[in-house]
């Protein structure tokens, strides 16, 4: 199966119903949905905290390629493929119908 | 001198005890629904037993500081406790995602405004695709329909909604309607769940065991849709456990990651757990919720993969299904420690597939509702 084709116009956000939390048991970062608890490593939770529902994923991957002063080539392709798969669980919706499924 | 004891399994092995993530509040046993295929055991638990929404609030906050992220409020209907909503902040309160497993039958649309904030996710149970097949499944006239508007009120509040499908051979066929119906209810999962033969189910085998051909068709229908509802809707299957050819883990392992409080505080490991005899379980009226997780006998029972029988403990797939439900074995082997005689290893699986194949080729549409009254279809 290949990932929808996601333009960096496309604005993501978390839905209702899907949050991150601090595990302070298991000192870890965790994203809770319906019927799902997903650890997160540093990546996923630095990417997920950035969806604020206003800005675009360009102005995402702009402000995780500052931070870490990395390639945008890099870091577009790990933000693009994590909320690819995010998207497709719907853990994460676009506020604009900007996801062409081929 | 005191020895501190190390949790053993039910042969004496040392057992690991890791953190449990999810549990199952069962906070009553009433229900206006009589699905003859209920989880809950046969000995329902009187009203006058039942916790409190202080003793739930208690039980909530040990939950999330034992590790718990996740609690299901459940039943029964959970509707059916007039103070479902201070219950339903105690877990919010204490940090937990709370998810709601009703029928719908008993809430309103102001029941549902209380809940608004306080519950995260809802899971509506769904028995059939209209109102002749979901009444006469719930043995409840008009279910469906008010089903259906409670449906609307969580669309209007905005909850996220999740279709609990229950499928048996009776509505299998309707499985494509089904999962139409999530969509046009702004579904963003449907859980299709084969009916599980235990308890009140198994009293009604005969008419609910699906086909060997019902369960192929069911399989490629859920498969299409999948592609076609990609990126809209999730469609979570679980297939009947006669028509596979290795069992499932129950909990995920038992005693690894879910626990069960039955309405009257008793803790189980599995909501069917009352079924295994010579199992003890402790109410949590009496101790800590973590003292019964980590030294409960019941919980470390059947916890890791050492006590597991031949042909389990040199089978690789025993870190996959830990020799799969330990209810199920009890069932039919009488021997809670035996291989599940779903798996196809099992010295009881040719028996377990006939018994199967000739339920599901019985007429009988005569249902045990959990009421425990006999009736026929109208």
């Amino acid at each position: 199966m290949t990932g929808p084709h996601l333009s960096n116009a496309c604005i993501p956000y978390l839905p209702r119903g899907v949050r991150l939390h601090d595990d302070r048991v298991r000192g870890i970062r965790v994203l809770l949905a319906p019927e799902r608890a997903m650890q997160l490593d540093a990546v996923g939770d630095a990417i997920l905290s950035e969806l604020d529902g206003r800005r675009s994923l360009a102005d995402v991957i702009l402000t995780l390629c500052e931070r870490y002063s990395a390639p945008v080539e890099q870091i577009e392709g790990d933000v693009h493929e994590f909320i690819a798969g995010l998207i497709d669980r719907r853990m994460v919706f676009l506020s604009q119908s900007e996801v062409a499924f081929p | 001198m005191t020895e501190q004891l190390q949790p053993h399994d039910i042969r004496g092995n040392p057992v690991r005890v890791g953190l449990p993530m999810a549990m199952l509040a069962e906070l009553t046993h009433r229900c206006p629904l009589a699905c003859p295929y209920c989880s809950n055991p046969l000995e329902l638990a009187r009203v006058s037993s039942e916790l409190t929404a202080g003793e739930w609030a208690g039980i909530f906050r040990q939950a999330a500081d034992l590790g718990v992220l996740q609690v299901h409020l459940s039943g029964g209907e959970p509707a059916s406790r007039r103070d479902l909503a201070e219950i339903a902040a105690a877990a919010h309160e204490a940090g937990l995602y709370v998810n709601l497993i009703t029928s719908g039958i008993g809430l309103t649309e102001a029941r549902l405004r209380e809940l608004d904030g306080l519950v995260d996710h809802i899971q509506l149970s769904l028995q059939g695709i209209d109102a002749e097949m979901a009444d006469w499944i719930s043995g409840y006239g008009g279910s469906f329909a008010r089903k259906m508007q409670v449906a609307e009120w969580i669309g209007a509040i905005g909850f996220p909604l999740t279709l609990n499908a229950v499928v048996h051979r009776q509505n299998l066929d309707r499985l494509p309607e089904m999962i139409d119906l999530a969509e046009r209810l702004g579904c963003r999962r449907i859980e299709v769940a084969t009916v599980q033969f235990h308890g009140w189910a198994d009293l009604n085998r005969r008419p609910l065991m699906p086909t060997l051909e019902q369960a192929k068709r069911a399989r490629a229908v859920v498969n299409e849709a999948r592609q076609r509802l990609r990126g809209r809707m999730v469609i979570d299957y679980v297939p009947a456990d006669h028509h596979a050819a290795f069992p499932k883990s129950c909990m995920g392992g038992w005693g690894s990651t879910g626990l069960n409080i039955a309405p009257d505080g008793i803790v189980l490991p599995c909501h069917a757990a009352q079924t295994i005899k010579g199992l003890e379980f402790e109410n949590i009226r009496d101790t800590t919720l973590a003292r019964i997780w980590r030294d409960g006998a019941a919980f470390n029972a059947f916890r890791g993969t050492a006590w597991l029988p031949e042909p389990c403990a040199s089978c690789e797939r025993r870190e996959v299904d830990f020799g799969g439900c330990r209810c199920q074995a009890m069932a039919m082997a009488q021997d809670p420690t035996a291989t599940d005689p779903v798996c196809s290893r099992s010295p009881f699986n040719a028996r377990l597939r006939a018994e199967a194949e000739a339920d599901s080729e019985s007429d009988d549409v005569a249902l045990v509702y959990r009421r425990m009254a006999r009736e026929t279809r109208p």
